[in-house]
């Protein structure tokens, strides 16, 4: 099951696997330009799980696409630079392109029945990808598919390959289409919300089968969520985003446990976890920004309780605090770290 | 405290999308989409030529000559010549407008009422109503629409009146089915188990609600049939089985002059130029307005 | 119309500050305000041949039920357990199969009870999806004001209901009211929907699922939005939701539900201390730790809720049930009579010491003790 492409393409483990720098998103129509994200940049180590935590219209979604280029091509403008294991995807060919999707990067979404093709069954759609990749005959794509459905854990996996996405429930699908993700071993693996339609007691199946098998793989993952506590169990780094820009970074206990953007120390006090009933629950005021229209400067400046009339000058540049966590806020330094994560975490 | 953080939810006023109203939004999209404009703007033209007919035609557009017979384009003061009986091209096609118009307009405007009534029933009501309706509509479907338009006006005979009546009947069943389709999607939605559940009548939601949400589709499927009709009422025409001569007619007009194509094959092409140009301006409007009403897109 | 003869009805006034004693109330602090007996809801499964019934889901399976004034009864459940079904029902959205509602005192339907027009000047709902809840072609407080004009309210009086009623949610009705909902976020959406479910002056709201598409920070703002809205208006809520930490926050009761049934109910407290029902647990412990140390190793349930047309026999958690015994198999545990707001009940064998069950009288295990409990005081 060797691939040509991503065993090739594999860095070893101490260049970054995915490099973005600067990157800008906006969508243009005839009567408005929506920036929906605003001068990105990260770093994903081979092997390492980064979470993308934002709220909706925070650019994370687009972000993550853009690393597929999969965002229409008419519409879009992108600008800045994406590196996966050293290919250029903003000047692949088509092509290259269609071959590196599947082999060196896959991607699961957050309903697999639209990802899904209603009229071929489960084993039909994972041997598709298999043999478009490595040229395998039918049979063997078809022991392939099998094979990856154990690995997903699904049960009674010889009836479910000739079933068709109808057929399954909803978190049987998704274990389909990780399976399906997974059918040449990537080296990065997207996911996209892919829990949030999920109940709960199923959210946290598939949330064990993905890390297990992300380490079983050695694979990237950059999980795109707007839940922190779904981040907490799976992510090595978290990058938090807002309106566009990243406004934190970092490990993630760093991030959940000592963060120190406003909009982050916002969206933790505002969890319920823990809250004491009948007690009013902190939040943060107002609603995310237009992004047809963002205001000046720090663009969580107009909800922000901490802001001063510089916040609206400039976008913050990143401050460091620690290597590899990183604040844009130009009042990090001016005082103590204001949040105590056991007021949210009086748990243990 | 409590109320401070229940209550307010102010936006910085640069955040606020723009406040528009449906037709303001429509105009808005419009008014920058020139082709739609364009055609539109023929349509006004050709509507304008028609309605003052009398006014703008420079003869009687039955007045026969026997000396001017199939004159070329600009003979004399004939601007656009004239046909095989001498009368002027260009009165002619003004007249011929006006009754071409009608035949397009007229059934349809009646159809979309009695089809869209039959079709919002269908969909609110569901069940066997729904069945019935629809079996019913699907028969007269099955046909293709010019064996039916021919038929019907050929079991009642020619004339403008029969024509009309066959051309309504024909666009009966499409705007039906539209107007069920989309009263069937709204019906679902749970504004109207909302409404419901405040204690509205059905005939209060149907109006309020459905009816609101399924004019603009229904609109703009009228208005592509328009063009349609107006096609069809030419070739009952042609058959000699709608408008009756002396009366001009683009589709009559194409008729009587097709002996004359070696003649002037210019003169003879006109009619049919005026029934592309008007059923494809139709057409175009028709598309841009689809695309203008979509406002949420 | 047949209306009860107690029942004077006139339009809605508004705005009514309601007084500590609500005048409205007629059967006592003591009497329920919503009391459900029994209900059932089966949907026909239709196919093959001649669209002929070849089955039922059985969606909503006898449910007996009472929500006390001024209360906040959470509802849980995963999908497909029959919630949103149920408050369908309440509603009259959709006709039951059988059984009982009584609002405050007064059947609803029959001869001398409450019309559904009554009922749901009384009962109102916020509906999930805050996107198909409101006309795309009707202004906001169009859409708010819908429900006075439909009842008869004058114009000027549903004018300024409207008025005020954006204002109470938190949209400046000169800035809002004349917006299409496309025109705003989904947490405003969702405001407006409250709005217009409270423009009829109702005493108890459903809210299905209400803040379960919103993002964590409008969640926050909504849920503060709704316990203000409930202390003025002197409300009682029936909260739909899958999620545990807002039901946690937000209700006095929590019932439990599971393929249609109830399999456990009691005071918020005692559930979340002290889980009778196996499935309870699961779904406790099926709530992740904002603590990346504290992450889950082991699933508390596997496999998905099984399949509502054929349910298992006997308890129909039994498959996914680690402690299920043969008698789970063949007989239905019961989950007791009571309607009394302070007792705690659950449809387990375990949870009735003489059912014969291994482990009965025990409470089932706690898979990952410390990490999910949190201290919770009654406010």
């Amino acid at each position: 099951m060797s691939d040509p492409v991503s065993a090739s393409a594999i860095p070893d483990r101490t260049t970054p696997l995915v490099a973005v720098r600067d990157l800008s998103v906006s969508f243009v129509s005839r009567d408005e330009t929506v920036r929906a994200v605003n001068g990105v940049s990260f770093d994903v180590m081979p092997g390492e799980a980064l979470c993308i935590i934002g709220e909706s219209g925070s650019g994370k979604t687009v972000t993550m696409r853009s690393l597929m280029r999969l965002l229409p091509k008419h519409r879009s403008v992108i600008e800045g630079g994406i590196s996966v294991a050293g290919n250029d995807i903003q000047a692949l060919d088509e092509r290259r392109l269609s071959q590196l999707r599947g082999s060196l990067m896959a991607m699961i979404f957050q309903e697999p029945m639209t990802a899904l093709d209603p009229v071929y069954t489960i084993g039909e759609q994972i041997a598709e990808v298999v043999r478009r990749h490595t040229h395998a005959t039918r049979p063997a794509a078809m022991a392939r598919a099998l094979e990856l459905l154990q690995l997903v854990k699904v049960p009674s996996p010889e009836r479910r390959l000739k079933a068709y996405p109808h057929e399954l429930s909803g978190g049987m699908r998704q274990r389909a289409m990780i399976a399906i993700a997974l059918a040449c071993q990537p080296a990065l693996l997207l996911a996209d919300e892919p829990t949030t339609a999920l109940d709960a007691t199923v959210q946290i199946q598939v949330l064990i089968l993905l890390r297990k098998l992300q380490k079983e793989f050695g694979m990237a993952l950059i999980f795109v969520t707007h839940d922190l506590s779904v981040a907490a169990q799976i992510a090595d780094r978290v990058a938090v985003m807002y309106a566009g820009r990243m406004v934190e970074q970092g490990s993630v206990r760093e991030v959940l446990l000592n963060p120190r953007h406003p909009y982050t120390i916002g969206m933790l006090s505002s969890t319920l976890h823990g809250r004491v009933r009948g007690q009013d629950i902190e939040t943060i005021p107002g609603s995310p920004p237009d992004l047809r229209a963002l205001p000046p400067g720090c663009s969580f400046a107009p909800r922000c309780s901490r802001a001063i009339e510089s916040c609206s000058a400039a976008v913050p540049a990143p401050i460091v605090l620690s290597p590899g966590h990183d604040v844009r806020c130009i009042r990090t330094q001016d005082q103590p770290a204001p949040f105590s994560p056991a007021s949210t975490l009086a748990v243990s | 405290m409590s109320l401070a953080t229940a209550t307010p939810d102010i936006i910085p006023a640069t955040a606020a999308p723009r406040r528009r109203g449906y037709w303001r939004a429509l105009w808005h999209k419009l008014r920058y989409d020139y082709v739609t404009l364009f055609f539109l703007t023929i349509i006004v033209l050709i509507f304008a030529a028609a309605i003052f007919a009398p006014l703008v035609a420079p003869f009687d557009p039955n007045k026969t000559s026997m000396v001017y017979r199939l004159k070329p384009i600009g003979y004399r003061h004939f601007f656009l010549g004239t046909d095989e009986l001498g009368r002027d091209m260009l009165s002619r096609l003004i007249y011929g407008g006006r009754m071409s118009l009608m035949m397009g307009f007229v059934p349809v405007v009646i159809a979309t009422c009695v089809g869209g009534f039959f079709g919002v029933v269908a969909g609110f009501t569901g069940g066997w109503v729904n069945m019935l309706i629809m079996r019913i509509m699907d028969v007269f479907y099955a046909f293709p629409s010019v064996l039916l338009a021919v038929a019907i006006s050929g079991t009642l005979g020619g004339g403008v009146g029969n024509g009309l009546i066959a051309l309504t009947l024909v666009f009966i069943p499409p705007l039906c089915r539209v107007a069920e389709a989309a009263t069937t999607q709204i019906r679902t939605r749970d504004f109207v188990e909302a409404a419901r559940a405040s204690g509205a009548s059905n005939l209060s939601i149907i109006f309020f609600h459905i009816l609101r949400n399924i004019v603009a589709p229904v609109l703009v499927y009228a208005s592509s049939l328009i063009s349609v009709s107006i096609l069809l009422a030419s070739g009952l025409s042609f058959l000699g089985l709608g408008v009756e001569p002396p009366t001009a007619d683009w589709g009559l007009m194409l008729s009587t002059l097709r002996q004359s194509i070696y003649v002037q094959p210019l003169i003879c092409a006109m009619p049919g130029a005026a029934i592309f140009i008007a059923s494809l301006s139709f057409n175009l409007v028709s598309d841009g307005l689809r695309q203008a009403m979509d406002v949420r897109a | 119309m047949s209306r009860a003869p107690r029942r004077k009805s006139t339009a809605p006034e508004w705005p009514k500050p309601v007084p500590p004693g609500d005048t409205r109330d007629r059967g006592g602090q003591a009497q329920p305000m919503l009391l459900v007996e029994n209900l059932r809801k089966y949907f026909a499964i239709r196919g093959g041949l001649l669209n002929r019934k070849i089955g039922d889901v059985k969606a909503v399976d006898g449910i007996t039920f009472a929500v006390f004034k001024g209360e906040t009864l959470g509802i849980v459940g995963e999908s497909g357990c029959g919630k949103s079904t149920l408050a369908r029902l309440l509603m009259g959205l959709i006709p039951a199969e059988g059984g009982k509602i009584v609002f405050d005192g007064d059947p609803v339907g029959g001869p001398s009870g409450l019309t559904l027009r009554e009922l749901r000047r009384n009962l109102q709902m916020v509906f999930q999806d805050s996107d198909s809840s409101l006309n795309p072609r009707l202004p906001i407080e169009e859409s708010v004001a819908y429900g006075p004009r439909v009842q008869g309210a004058t114009r000027d009086a549903t004018k300024k209901t409207t008025q005020d009623l954006l204002q109470r949610v938190g949209l400046r009705p000169d800035l809002f009211g004349g917006r299409y909902p496309h025109e705003l976020s989904g947490g405003q959406k969702q405001r407006v929907n409250i709005a217009r479910a409270l423009a009829l002056n109702p005493r108890m709201l459903i809210l299905d699922e209400a803040v379960s598409a919103l993002d964590k920070s409008i969640e926050a703002q909504v849920l503060n939005l709704l316990r203000y809205l409930k202390r003025h208006f002197n409300l009682t809520y029936i909260f739909i939701s899958h999620d545990l930490n807002v039901v946690q926050y937000i209700a006095d009761r929590v019932m439990v539900m599971y393929l249609g049934e109830v399999v456990e109910i009691g005071p918020s407290e005692s559930i979340y201390h002290q889980a009778r029902h196996p499935y309870t647990r699961a779904l406790l412990d099926s709530r992740l730790a904002l603590d990346p140390a504290d992450r889950v190793e082991t699933a508390p349930l596997t496999g998905d809720p099984p399949n509502p047309i054929q349910p298992p026999s006997g308890c129909r958690f039994r498959t996914r049930c680690e402690f299920a015994e043969d008698m789970c198999a063949t007989t239905a545990p019961a989950l007791g009579e009571s309607l009394d707001r302070a007792s705690h009940r659950a449809a387990c064998h375990m949870a009735n010491p003489a059912s014969g069950h291994k482990r009965a009288g025990q409470l089932p295990s706690v898979a990952r003790p410390a990490a999910m409990m949190y201290s919770v005081e009654a406010s």
